[in-house]
């Protein structure tokens, strides 16, 4: 996974609320046994729809979108994060996100920032005058070129695997032991838990 | 020393705990993995790329259902017919490949067991009580209808579960949402969720796992409690549980994958310890009266947007928040649908029941029901029943509820996902209407322009025989 760091450019000023997965990548997309290439289906059926902010040009190749509470809720298709990452997408800034969401993104390299909605009102400002916006996962804040400055709270282990590009998977299996010693107490106490079928 | 008071979840989160990091994430063991064809290929790939092997294939159960067509799957001759889509086809050779290369069990789309994942799972008493059960699909949340711990995961997490046994997880809040009195008569256990998910909103649940409490629930069947519990994620929370009782151990006993003999007893003396205790703190807690909840349907394009059959199509005037009131102008945009209309003045063209919310067999009971003796209007172009397994399909055909359906003007299907998602052929066109059992009304979700109406199958049957939506109460 890419490290994440610091962040700085235009932000595409979405807005909308309850932007569910579905609008985020259709199904039909959903074939694929790859994951790269989503970025082309991507809000395709908001992107049908002339003068549509996602392909407007002051906001080509914008590392940053902006939306509105419960962003990615529905579906728990990673390939909702796939897509946005393959748009160039590093950063969501919204007052709420879904909790799946949330972590696909982050295995992704993608910050999910939860910001008030009075401050993320005033980010879709700054981002509809095209305006950059600067987003430093180690300080924790959002900045723009008119001195808004807005901190925002992350787990520390979701932080720690942004920035340090870790792999989630790799780590866990360096805990070998740990689990086996757990899986070594329910064998004796409750076998039918580990057999997965009947006896 | 007596142990604080704990909530249902807290106790099956307790029990998971392998350690806990200095940061506060947990390593939770995972007791029951489901894999379907479209969340899992990229993980079976990650795998093979790092020569990584699963964990404990044993717990993991594959079954196709969201790509799968839901036409005839053999010939005349019994030889498997073949999927014209070249993409879904190959999306469902790899899971046939995946599966066995790491020593999963895989239930091919030909045999009698297949289905969906959610009605799968506890048919075959894989889905246990007080486990913590994962799959590549936020519905998921079905589960919790017999008290298990079960939530949707990314493709990610797929890969870390079938690695490691484990996910690394902060810990959610506990939320009650208790339903004391009784349903009236024609309001189903879809209505309440339907009912509860417009109360709280598509984000009330955000970070929170909901444990359904009170009579309403305790008299449910295991079927209604997985219906309520499969749309928990429809109000943002990540899980939903009902406390596993009497109903749930007789709906368990002898299932093919349920422990047997002295662990079954062993098991059950175990489940009983399985409840909030009296003086558990919710987080959050809200009280609904059975008594208000009616015949629910949806009007827009979030499952937070809905009314009782008897109220109109809303105003964007009609909310105080102004992010709302552009929201609801879109979603009338996309439903074509005019403020002030009743809602059974809304005439629609197409049916479907089936979903992991209401495939099972007292659905088809339910739909059959008022479909008995009666047709579909002339105006509904497309009808269809999609069954949630091939053991729901024998057991509804044994029952004669296909002929109800048949008779009625339904198509009777194969079991799948189906139209619920819109990504095998089984899809709703641009501009009509659905009346549909399933589960989220997005935009597009059920076919590029599609408008989705969600219903109770009752209430799908009583659309398709008036050709609008319809009060079921008043067919009954």
């Amino acid at each position: 996974m890419q490290p994440l760091t610091r962040v700085e450019g235009r932000a595409i000023p979405l807005g909308l609320k309850n932007v569910d997965t579905d609008i985020i990548i259709p199904a039909k997309w959903l074939k694929t046994i790859s994951r790269e290439g989503l970025g082309a289906g991507a809000f395709e059926a908001l992107r049908a729809e002339p003068g549509n902010v996602i392909d407007d040009p002051a906001y080509a190749g914008a590392p940053v979108l902006i939306a509105g509470d419960n962003f990615g809720c529905g579906s728990s298709r990673e390939h909702a994060a796939w897509a946005l990452g393959d748009l160039g997408i590093r950063v969501v800034i919204a007052p709420s996100f879904s909790d799946i969401f949330s972590g696909n993104a982050v295995k992704n390299g993608i910050l999910p920032v939860v910001l008030p909605q009075d401050a993320v009102d005033r980010l879709l400002e700054v981002a509809r005058e095209e305006q950059p916006i600067s987003v430093d996962l180690e300080h924790q804040t959002v900045t723009t070129p008119y001195q808004d400055r807005f901190t925002f709270a992350l787990d520390p282990f979701r932080r720690d695997c942004l920035l340090n590009g870790l792999d989630e998977v790799g780590l866990t299996m360096a805990r070998g032991e740990a689990i086996g010693g757990f899986e070594a107490t329910r064998t004796a106490a409750q076998p039918w838990l580990m057999r997965g079928t009947a006896a | 020393m007596a142990s604080r008071p704990r909530t249902l979840y807290e106790k099956i989160w307790d029990a998971h705990v392998v350690e806990t990091r200095a940061d506060g994430t947990a390593l939770i063991y995972i007791d029951r993995h489901l894999v379907h064809e479209v969340t899992s290929p990229q993980a079976f790939e990650a795998l093979r790329l790092a020569e990584r092997p699963v964990r404990r294939p044993e717990l993991t159960l594959a079954v196709p259902d969201h790509n799968l067509p839901t036409t005839a799957r053999v010939d005349a001759n019994g030889a498997p017919v073949p999927i014209a889509d070249p993409e879904s086809a190959a999306q469902l050779a790899a899971l046939e490949v995946n599966a066995p290369a790491f020593g999963i069990r895989y239930i091919p789309a030909t045999a009698k067991e297949q289905g969906i994942v959610h009605v799968v799972g506890p048919e075959q008493g894989f889905s246990l009580p007080g486990t913590t059960i994962v799959c590549g699909d936020s519905h998921t949340a079905c589960h919790g209808g017999l008290g298990a711990l079960a939530f949707g995961i990314g493709t990610s997490e797929v890969e870390h579960v079938l690695a490691t046994q484990t996910l690394l997880l902060q810990q959610s809040k506990s939320m009650e949402v208790r339903v004391d009195g009784d349903l009236g008569p024609g309001v189903s256990a879809k209505d309440l969720i339907l009912h509860i998910v417009g109360t709280i909103g598509a984000a009330g649940g955000s970070g929170y796992v909901i444990e359904y409490r009170g009579r309403v629930f305790e008299a449910m069947s295991v079927e209604e409690r997985l219906t309520v519990c499969n749309m928990s994620i429809e109000a943002g929370a990540r899980a939903g549980l009902i406390a596993p009782d009497d109903t749930t151990f007789a709906y368990l006993k002898g299932r093919p994958m349920a422990p047997q003999g002295a662990e079954w007893d062993a098991a059950v003396a175990y489940w009983r310890t399985l409840h909030s205790d009296d003086g558990a703190v919710f987080a959050k807690s809200v009280t609904i009266n059975a008594a208000d909840v009616e015949p629910s349907v949806t009007w827009g394009t979030s499952p937070e947007d809905v009314v009782a059959i008897g109220g109109r199509v809303p105003s964007p005037d009609d909310f105080a928040d102004e992010s709302k009131r552009v929201a609801v102008q879109k979603s009338l945009d996309y439903m074509g649908l005019t403020p002030g209309t009743p809602l059974t003045e809304v005439a629609i063209e197409n049916v479907f029941i089936g979903s992991c919310t209401n495939s099972r067999i007292e659905d088809l009971r339910a739909a059959a029901a008022v479909l008995k003796g009666r047709h579909k209007a002339d105006n509904v172009r497309w009808a269809i029943v999609v069954p949630g397994s091939g053991l729901v399909k024998a057991q509804a055909e044994d029952e004669g509820l296909d002929k109800v359906f048949i008779d009625a003007g339904f198509e009777w299907r194969e079991p799948g996902c189906s139209a619920c998602l819109g990504m095998n052929p089984d899809k709703v066109p641009p501009g009509e209407r659905c009346a549909s059992t399933s589960n989220r009304n997005f935009v597009g979700r059920q076919g590029p322009g599609a408008r989705t109406h969600l219903v109770s199958p009752a209430m799908a049957a009583a659309a398709a025989v008036t050709g609008r939506l319809a009060d079921v109460r008043e067919l009954v």
